[in-house]
C-alpha cells in the first residue's frame, strides 16, 4: 500500500478522528491557521467557535463531565494559551479528562520572544496531568495518542499538546498507533484482595458505619456499583459536592451533602461514625474542615482511590485500597457475598436512629413569607419543573451551594460545577458543553449576577449554535458568598462585594437574540420557570433574572478551620 | 529527617523542571538536587536530598511517582546506602598558611588540584556531613570560594535502582 503523505495539520485532524472526537471547542489564531484550514476541509467533527478561549476549555470540560468522554479544545499560541489556563486548571482540580491542543510559534522562532509566543508548556506544567511540545512532525500522531491515553486513564486530567506552526505545514506519512504503553505510567486498576476483605469485614462489624462518596465515583462510572453495595448493607451515605448524583439523593439512606455547607446529619455522622468508607474522595479542607478535629473521635477509615497520592494526604488511612473505584466496589460486592453466609447482622438500629434524630433538626429549612424571592425556593421550583432530570450547571458562590443543596440529583453526571478550583464564569460555557452533548435534554445554568458576567460573551456562541439553555440568574446584587463571609467574619464591612451598575439582563439577553425575563415576585417563580421550560420556548435560550433577597445566607456553615461538628445553623442566628 | 531520594526518569526536555516545579508548588524542601544521564541514554538519574516528617516524605515519593516522566523512585533511607558529594574549595594559601592548609586537606583526604602564589584549590569527596566538617575546620576568612555538587547516592549490595 502506498504510504499516506499528509500535512502536520491534517495529521492532527486525522488523529482526532481516530479518537472518535465529535466536538472540538476552540478559537483560531495565527499559529493554528494550518490546523483550522484542515478543519475547514473535514466533516467528521463539529468545531464550536467560542468567544473567548476560557469558554472553549470550560465547554470541553463540561462535555467530558456530562458524557464521560475526553473533551477537546483547540487554541492558538500566546494569549490563546494563557486565556485557556483558567479552564485547564479548573479541569485539573476536578480530574476531568481533556486534550488541549495549542498552537506554538514556528520551531525556529521559539525562545526569540516572537509575536504571540509564550512558554505554554512551562505555564501549564503545574496544572496539567502531563504536557508535550511536539518538535517533529513524525511525533504528532503518537503524541496525540499518548495525550488521549493519559487524559482518560488512571486519575484523569487535562493533557496539553503544544504544536509549532511550521510542523503543521510540513508533510509526513500518517501512522496512528493502535496501542500505547509507557514504561513510567501503569495505573493500578484492581484493588488488593486482602485489603478489600478486611474493609468489608470492618464495615460489616461496625456499630456506626458511614459512607462518604466523592467525585471519583462519578468520574469512575461507579454509581451503580456503589448503589448496589450500599443498598446491600443498608449503609448511611453522604456525598461531597463533586460526588452528587453518584448515589440517588431520593434514597432515604442518603444524608445529603457534607462539608462546609453540608447537612447537619451528614456532618455529625461523619464526625461520630466508627468506620468510615471513603470512595473516590480526598478529605479536602472544604469537606472535613480541620483534620485534627475530624480525628478527635476515633474511627477506622477505609479509602478507595485510583490515586495513591490521595491516600493519607490529609488524614491517616487505616485501610488504603488503590484501584479503580468501580472495579474495587465490584470486588466489595463479591467479598460481601462470601461474608454474608456467616454474618447476618443488620446495622445497629440505634445508629440509624441517631442519624434520624440529627436529620429531624431540618437544617435546610428556610424562612419564606413570600415577600421576597428566596433563592432556595427558586432552586426547589426548578427541581419540580424539570422533574429533577435536568443537567444543572452552576458558577461559584452562594447560588452554587443552593443548587447543590436544593436540587437533589438521582443520576451521576447531571450536576456540573467547578468544585476544586472554584472558577466563577464556568456556568454558561458548562451549559453549552452539556447542551451540545445532549441536544434534547433540559439544561439549566444556575448562576449569579457576578459570576455570569465573567463569561457573558458566550451568549453569542449560544445563539450561533442554537443552544436552548435556561439561565437562572439568582440576582442579589452582591457577590453573595463574599458578602456572607464579610457579614460573619468582618463585622459587615462589605468591601467591594456589591454589584453596582448592573446591566439590564433582559435587554442584554434580547440583544444577543435570546429571551429575557425579569422575575421580582415570589409568586412568579413557578409560572416563569414553567414558561421558560415550556413548549413555546423549547428552542430558545431564556435568561431569567430573579431578583432575590439580598440578605439570604447559605446554611449550615462551618467556618474556615473549624471541625465538622461546629456548624453554624440558620436557627442559631 | 533528612532523606536521599533517587529516581530514574525519562531523559526528556522539561523533566527536570517537572520535578523542581513539584517541590516548589507543594512547598517541599530541596537541600540539593543532582541529575545526569545514565548509561542508558533514554534515562536520567536524579538524586534529591530533602527533609520532612515521615508523612511529608511519603507524599513526596507518591507525588514523584505520579509524574509521567518519572520511571522509578527509591528512598535510599529505607535501607543501606552510600552517599558521596564532590566539593571544590579555593582557600588562601600564602606562604605562612600553606603547610597548615596542606595538613588539614590531608586529614580529610582532600587533593590539591590547583596551586597559585596565594591559593590552593582542594578537591574533596565524601558524605555531605564530611564536607561540612571540613568547612567547619577551616577559618572562615581563609575560604575564598566553594562549589559543591550535591549528594549522589546508591544502595548497598543488592539494593538496585534500575528498570
Amino acid at each position: 500500500m502506498k504510504p499516506e503523505i499528509i500535512t502536520g495539520a491534517e495529521i492532527v485532524i486525522r488523529s482526532l478522528q481516530e479518537e472518535n472526537v465529535k466536538f472540538v471547542f476552540g478559537y483560531p489564531g495565527g499559529a493554528v491557521l494550518n490546523i483550522y484550514d484542515a478543519i475547514y476541509k473535514q466533516t467528521t467533527f463539529k468545531h464550536v467557535l467560542v468567544r473567548h478561549e476560557q469558554a472553549a476549555l470550560h465547554a470541553a470540560d463540561a462535555f467530558s463531565r456530562a458524557t464521560g468522554k475526553v473533551g477537546v479544545a483547540l487554541v492558538t499560541s500566546g494569549p490563546g494559551a494563557t486565556n485557556a489556563v483558567t479552564g485547564i486548571a479548573t479541569a485539573f482540580m476536578d480530574s476531568i479528562p481533556m486534550v488541549v491542543i495549542s498552537g506554538q510559534v514556528p520551531t525556529h522562532a521559539i525562545g526569540q520572544d516572537a509575536f504571540q509566543e509564550c512558554d505554554t508548556v512551562g505555564i501549564t506544567r503545574p496544572c496539567v496531568k502531563h504536557n508535550f511540545l511536539v518538535k517533529n512532525i513524525n511525533d504528532i500522531a503518537s503524541t496525540i495518542k499518548k495525550a488521549f491515553y493519559l487524559a482518560a486513564t488512571g486519575r484523569p486530567g487535562p493533557v496539553l499538546v503544544d504544536i509549532p506552526k511550521d510542523i503543521t505545514a510540513e508533510e509526513a506519512e500518517f501512522i496512528y498507533p493502535k496501542t500505547i504503553s509507557l514504561r513510567s505510567y501503569n495505573p493500578v486498576i484492581k484493588g488488593h484482595n486482602g485489603q478489600i476483605k478486611k474493609a468489608v469485614e470492618l464495615l460489616v462489624n461496625a456499630k456506626k458505619p458511614m459512607v462518604y462518596s466523592g467525585g471519583g465515583v462519578v468520574l469512575g462510572n461507579a454509581s451503580e456499583s456503589l448503589t448496589t453495595f450500599v443498598n446491600e448493607l443498608g449503609l448511611p451515605i453522604t456525598s461531597t459536592l463533586m460526588g452528587l448524583g453518584g448515589f440517588p439523593a431520593s434514597d432515604n439512606k442518603f444524608q445529603g451533602m457534607l462539608g462546609m455547607h453540608g447537612t447537619y446529619q451528614a456532618n455529625m455522622a461523619m464526625q461520630e461514625c466508627d468506620v468510615l468508607l471513603a470512595v473516590g474522595a480526598r478529605f479536602d479542607d472544604r469537606v472535613i474542615g480541620n483534620p485534627e478535629n475530624f480525628l478527635a473521635k476515633p474511627k477506622k477509615i477505609i479509602h478507595i482511590d485510583i490515586d495513591p497520592a490521595s491516600i493519607s494526604k490529609r488524614v491517616k488511612i487505616d485501610v488504603p485500597i488503590v484501584g479503580d473505584v468501580k472495579n474495587v466496589l465490584d470486588d466489595f460486592i463479591l467479598a460481601y457475598e462470601d461474608i454474608k453466609k456467616t454474618h447476618n447482622k443488620s446495622i445497629a438500629s440505634d445508629w440509624l436512629e441517631q442519624i434520624k434524630k440529627w436529620s429531624d433538626k431540618d437544617c435546610m429549612a428556610f424562612k419564606d413569607d413570600g415577600s421576597q424571592i428566596k433563592p432556595q425556593r427558586v432552586v426547589q421550583t426548578l427541581h419540580k419543573v424539570t422533574n429533577g432530570d435536568a443537567f444543572v450547571t452552576s458558577d461559584v458562590g452562594q447560588h452554587q451551594m443552593w443548587a447543590a443543596q436544593y436540587y437533589p440529583f438521582d443520576k451521576p453526571r447531571r450536576w456540573i460545577n467547578s468544585g476544586g478550583l472554584g472558577t466563577m464564569g464556568v456556568g454558561l460555557p458548562y451549559a453549552m458543553g452539556c447542551q451540545l452533548a445532549f441536544p434534547d435534554s433540559q439544561v439549566a445554568c444556575v448562576t449569579g449576577e457576578a459570576s455570569i458576567q465573567m463569561c457573558i460573551q458566550e451568549l453569542s456562541t449560544c445563539k450561533q449554535f442554537n443552544l436552548p439553555i435556561k439561565i437562572i440568574n439568582l440576582n442579589n446584587r452582591y457577590m453573595g458568598m463574599v458578602r456572607q463571609w464579610q457579614e460573619f467574619f468582618y463585622e459587615n464591612r462589605y468591601a467591594e462585594s456589591y454589584m453596582d451598575a448592573l446591566p439590564d439582563f433582559v435587554k442584554l439577553a434580547e440583544s444577543y437574540g435570546h429571551v429575557g425575563m425579569k422575575i421580582e415576585k415570589s409568586s412568579d417563580i413557578e409560572p416563569a420557570l414553567k414558561e421558560a421550560f415550556g413548549p413555546k420556548l423549547k428552542e430558545r435560550l431564556v435568561f431569567m433574572d430573579f431578583i432575590t433577597d439580598q440578605s439570604e445566607n447559605v446554611f449550615p456553615m462551618i467556618a474556615n478551620g473549624k471541625g465538622l461538628s461546629e456548624m453554624i445553623l440558620a436557627e442559631d442566628l | 529527617m533528612r532523606h536521599i531520594i533517587s529516581l530514574l526518569m525519562e531523559n526528556e526536555a522539561g523533566a527536570l523542571s517537572r520535578v523542581a516545579g513539584l517541590f516548589s508548588a507543594r512547598g517541599y524542601n530541596i537541600e540539593s538536587l543532582t541529575v545526569a544521564p545514565t548509561e542508558d541514554l533514554t534515562l536520567s538519574r536524579m538524586t534529591i536530598v530533602t527533609s520532612g516528617s515521615d508523612e511529608v516524605i511519603e507524599q513526596i515519593i507518591k507525588q514523584l511517582n505520579k509524574l509521567i516522566d518519572v520511571v522509578r523512585v527509591l528512598d535510599l533511607n529505607d535501607g543501606k546506602y552510600i552517599e558521596r558529594e564532590l566539593m571544590l574549595v579555593k582557600v588562601k594559601a600564602s606562604v605562612q598558611y600553606r603547610d597548615e592548609m596542606k595538613r588539614i586537606s590531608d586529614i580529610f583526604r582532600g587533593r590539591i588540584i590547583d596551586v597559585s602564589d596565594n591559593t590552593f584549590t582542594i578537591e574533596l569527596t565524601g558524605a555531605t556531613s564530611k564536607l561540612d566538617a571540613y568547612i567547619d575546620s577551616l577559618d572562615s576568612d581563609s575560604i575564598i570560594e566553594t562549589v559543591r555538587t550535591g549528594a549522589s547516592g546508591i544502595g548497598r549490595g543488592d539494593r538496585i535502582l534500575k528498570i
